[in-house]
C-alpha cells in the first residue's frame, strides 16, 4: 500500500464546495429560521410584500439546504473523498480537473437562478421539486458532469477495489438522476401555446398519479441526498479520524444492498388514507419497517467500529459529532417507521411531528457529518491546524441543544395538535374549532425557532473556525496521520 | 459476486441502478391508468379559475393547506365528504400538500363566500382573530395573468386530451373568446366584493389576482 503522502492530492474543487456549503448553508437555515418565526409571530410574514410570506420562502428553505448546503457539502467530500480513496489526484487528469471546475460554476449558476425564481413566484410546488424547467436542465447537466467526474476519476484509479464511500456515491448519484428525471417530467406551457410566462410548465401527471410519483421522488430525495452520500461520508471520516477500521465489511455490504432495495418501496407512505391505491399503502408501510434494519445495519457498524474506543469521544470534537450524527440517525430511522405505521400516520400526517421528524435527521445527521468531514478535511486541505478546538466544542454543545429543543418541542406540536384535531365532546362533535389548534401551537413554535437559531449560529461559529482555518492558523507541515484502512 | 462488483465500477452501477428502479416501475404502472380517470361530473377549471390556482401555487398556499380530506368521521366531519381519486383528474400538479398549519380546503368552496374570503385574504386576524395566515393585500393590486392561465388550459387540451369544448364542459376557444369567458366570470365575482380598487380595475378591463384566487376557491368543492 502506498502511504498517501506519495500522491499529491489537488483539493482545488473541494474547497471551492466547502465554501459554497457554508455560504448556502448560513442562506437556506437562515431563512429557516426566518419561517420558523413567521409562524410563532405572523406580522413578520408582512415586510417584502409578496416576496416575504411564508409561503414564498419555505421553498427556498428546503431548496437550500436540501441542494444548496446538502449537496455542497456532498461536492466538496466527494472531490476530497473520491481522490483518496481512488489514489489518484485531480491534478493527474487537466480534463477532470476541467469539468470540476465547470461543475462548480455551473452550479453556482444554477443555485442563483433557482433561488431568484422562487422568490418571483415561479414554482411547480411539488416539494423538493419546486423549481421550473429552465432550473431543471441546469440542475440536469450539473448532474451529467459530477458523473463524468465520478467515472472518469474511477476510470483512472490505482486503487482497484471501490471503498464502501464510493458505492454510495454512485448509488446518489443514480438515483438522483432517476428521481429527479422523472418527478419533474413537465410541458412548458409557453412552447405548446405560444403565450404567457415562458418558465411556466404543467405536469406530466395529474392528481393521484402525479402524487404517487411525487412522493416516490419526495421520500427517495431523502434517501439519495440525506441518507447515502451521508452513509458515504461517514464510512471515510470516522475511521480515518478514530484511526479504528470498520467494524464489519460483511455488514457494510448487508446494510448497501439492503437499503438500495428496500428504500425506492416507502415512499407510498407519505399517502396513507389518500385516494391512491390500498395496495400501494399497505406495500409502502411494511417495507418502510423493513427499512429498520439496513438503517441500523449501516449505524451499528459505525457505532462498533468506535467498540473500546470510546474515550476518543472525551479528547476529539470531530468524534463527537460523528457519533452523535449516527445516534440522530438511528434515531430518525426508528421514528420514520413509526410514522409509516397506518394508524400512527392517521395522527402524525399533517402536523408538525413530520417537520421534527425530518429535522432530527437533518440537523442531527446531515448537518452534523458535513460540519465534522469538512472540519476534517480542513486541516488536509488548506495544511494548516484547525484554528480553535475549543469554538468546535461550544458549537457542537450548542447546536445539540438546538436539536433537542427543535424535536421535543415539534414531537409535543405534532401529538397535541393531532389530538386535538380528532378530539369529540361528549355527544359526539368536534371539540376544538381548526384555530383552537393553532392558538395552542405558539409557545412550541417559539421554542423551535429559538432552537433553529441555536443551530443557526453554530453553523456560524463553523463558517468563522474554517474561515480562520484557511486564512491565519498555524501552518503544519505534515498532514495530520491517524492509521486508516485505506489511505 | 459482490467483490467482483466492487472491482468492476460499470456493472455495479448497473446493479445499483437495477436494483432502485424495479419499486418505481411495480408501485406505479400498474393503477396509472385506473388512477388518470376523471369521476363523472368532474370538469377541468376553467382559465380565471386556473389563473388563480396559478395564484395559489406561486403563493405557496399549499405549504401550509391540505386539499385532501381522509376518510375519517373527524375530517368528513370538518371538512365534508371525504376525497376520491377521480376528483383530482384535472389537477395538474396535485395540490394535497403534506403539512395543516391551516385547514384544509378541498371542499371549501361549500362554506365559505366571496365576500368571506375578500376579507380574509385582506386581513386574516380581522376575520380570525389568532390566525397566523399571512395577509395578501397585494393580490387586490396585481392583476390575473390570463395568458398564462390560457397557456396551460391549451397545454393540457393539445397534449392530455383534457375534454375542454366537449357538452356539459367548459368552452376554451381562442385566447380573445377565453378572455371574454374569464370576464363574465369574474364579473359575478366582482359583484359580490366590496373593494372599490378591485371593482374599479374590472370596469377599465382588468382583473386582479384575487379575483381569479376567489373564483378558484370558491370551485373547491
Ligand atoms: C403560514 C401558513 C398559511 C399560509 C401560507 C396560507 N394560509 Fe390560509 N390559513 C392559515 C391558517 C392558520 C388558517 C386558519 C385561521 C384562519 O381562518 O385564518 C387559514 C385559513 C384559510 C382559509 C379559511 C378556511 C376555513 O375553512 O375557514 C382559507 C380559505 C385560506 N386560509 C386560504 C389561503 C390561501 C388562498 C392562501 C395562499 C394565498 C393561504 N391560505 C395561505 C394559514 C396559512
Amino acid at each position: 500500500m502506498q502511504s498517501s503522502n506519495a500522491i499529491n492530492y489537488d483539493y482545488t474543487v473541494a474547497k471551492y464546495f466547502t465554501v459554497s456549503a457554508i455560504v448556502l448553508g448560513i442562506v437556506g437555515m437562515s431563512v429557516g429560521v426566518i419561517i420558523a418565526f413567521q409562524l410563532a409571530f405572523p406580522e413578520l410574514n408582512n415586510f417584502f410584500g409578496e416576496y416575504g410570506t411564508f409561503g414564498r420562502l419555505r421553498p427556498i428553505h428546503t431548496d437550500g439546504v436540501a441542494f444548496g448546503f446538502t449537496v455542497s457539502g456532498i461536492m466538496a467530500t466527494w472531490y476530497y473523498i473520491g481522490q483518496r480513496v481512488l489514489k489518484v489526484s485531480m491534478a493527474e487528469s487537466k480534463f477532470l480537473m476541467f469539468i470540476g471546475k465547470l461543475q462548480f460554476w455551473l452550479y453556482i449558476i444554477v443555485v442563483a437562478v433557482a433561488v431568484v425564481s422562487l422568490l418571483m413566484g415561479e414554482t411547480s410546488s411539488k416539494e423538493y421539486a419546486e423549481f421550473e424547467w429552465p432550473v431543471d436542465i441546469g440542475i440536469v447537466i450539473v448532474w451529467v458532469l459530477w458523473g463524468v467526474s465520478i467515472f472518469g476519476l474511477i476510470g483512472i484509479r490505482r486503487e482497484k477495489v471501490l471503498y464502501i464511500s464510493v458505492w454510495y456515491y454512485i448509488a446518489t448519484f443514480l438515483g438522483v438522476a432517476m428521481l429527479y428525471v422523472f418527478n419533474n417530467m413537465e410541458v412548458p406551457t409557453y412552447f405548446v401555446s405560444g403565450m404567457g410566462d415562458w418558465f411556466h410548465s404543467v405536469s406530466m401527471y395529474a392528481g393521484s398519479n402525479d402524487a404517487m410519483v411525487q412522493w416516490w421522488y419526495g421520500h427517495n430525495a431523502v434517501a439519495f441526498v440525506f441518507t447515502v452520500p451521508i452513509i458515504a461520508m461517514i464510512y471515510y471520516f470516522l475511521p480515518k479520524e478514530s484511526g479504528q477500521p470498520i467494524f464489519s465489511y460483511k455488514l457494510s455490504l448487508l446494510s448497501f444492498w439492503g437499503l438500495m432495495f428496500v428504500y425506492l418501496w416507502a415512499g407510498g407512505h407519505h399517502l396513507l388514507y389518500s385516494t391512491v391505491p390500498d395496495w400501494v399503502q399497505t406495500m409502502a408501510s411494511i417495507f418502510s419497517i423493513i427499512l429498520i434494519l439496513p438503517s441500523w445495519g449501516s449505524a451499528i457498524n459505525i457505532l462498533l467500529t468506535m467498540k473500546g474506543e470510546w474515550g476518543q469521544l472525551k479528547d476529539n470534537p470531530l468524534i463527537k459529532f460523528y457519533v452523535l450524527a449516527s445516534t440522530f440517525y438511528m434515531l430518525s430511522t426508528l421514528e420514520g417507521p413509526i410514522q409509516a405505521i397506518k394508524s400512527v400516520n392517521a395522527l402524525a400526517h399533517f402536523t408538525d411531528w413530520i417537520p421534527g421528524h425530518v429535522h432530527d435527521g437533518t440537523l442531527g445527521w446531515v448537518g452534523f457529518m458535513i460540519i465534522g468531514g469538512i472540519f476534517h478535511m480542513a486541516p488536509r486541505m488548506f495544511k494548516r491546524e484547525i484554528f480553535s478546538k475549543k469554538l468546535v466544542e461550544a458549537q457542537f454543545w450548542l447546536q445539540t441543544t438546538g436539536i433537542v429543543m427543535y424535536f421535543t418541542s415539534m414531537w409535543i406540536a405534532g401529538i397535541t395538535q393531532g389530538m386535538m384535531w380528532r378530539a369529540t365532546d361528549q355527544y359526539g362533535n368536534l371539540a376544538y374549532s381548526f384555530i383552537d389548534t393553532v392558538e395552542v401551537l405558539h409557545p412550541y413554535w417559539t421554542l423551535r425557532a429559538v432552537g433553529g437559531s441555536f443551530y443557526l449560529i453554530g453553523v456560524f461559529m463553523w463558517a468563522y473556525n474554517i474561515y480562520k482555518t484557511a486564512t491565519s492558523s498555524k501552518a503544519i507541515e505534515k498532514e495530520p496521520q491517524y492509521a486508516s484502512p485505506m489511505a | 459476486m459482490f467483490h467482483w462488483l466492487e472491482k468492476n465500477p460499470f456493472f455495479f452501477a448497473v446493479g445499483v441502478f437495477l436494483v432502485i428502479a424495479y419499486a418505481g416501475i411495480v408501485t406505479i404502472l400498474p393503477d396509472f391508468m385506473e388512477s388518470a380517470r376523471p369521476l363523472k361530473g368532474t370538469k377541468p377549471y376553467t382559465v380565471l379559475q386556473l389563473a388563480g390556482r396559478q395564484v395559489y401555487i406561486r403563493n405557496g398556499c399549499n405549504t401550509c393547506h391540505s386539499q385532501l380530506i381522509r376518510p375519517f368521521k373527524s375530517e368528513t366531519d370538518r371538512y365534508g365528504k371525504y376525497s376520491l381519486s377521480g376528483e383530482y383528474a384535472y389537477d395538474r400538479p396535485f395540490l394535497w400538500g403534506s403539512r395543516r398549519i391551516g385547514p384544509d380546503l378541498h371542499r371549501v368552496g361549500n362554506y365559505r363566500t366571496t365576500d368571506w374570503h375578500e376579507n380574509h385574504m385582506l386581513n386574516p386576524q380581522a376575520v380570525v382573530p389568532g390566525s397566523i395566515m399571512p395577509k395578501y393585500g397585494f393580490m387586490f393590486k396585481k392583476s390575473a395573468d390570463l395568458k398564462t392561465a390560457y397557456a396551460e388550459a391549451y397545454t393540457v387540451k393539445k397534449v392530455f386530451d383534457v375534454p375542454y369544448n366537449q357538452p356539459g364542459m367548459p368552452k376554451l376557444g381562442t385566447y380573445d373568446q377565453a378572455k371574454k369567458a374569464a370576464f363574465i366570470q369574474a364579473g359575478k365575482i366582482v359583484a359580490g366584493m366590496k373593494n372599490q380598487g378591485v371593482k374599479d380595475a374590472y370596469k377599465n378591463g382588468d382583473i386582479k389576482e384575487i379575483v381569479a384566487l376567489i373564483a378558484y376557491l370558491n370551485g373547491l368543492k
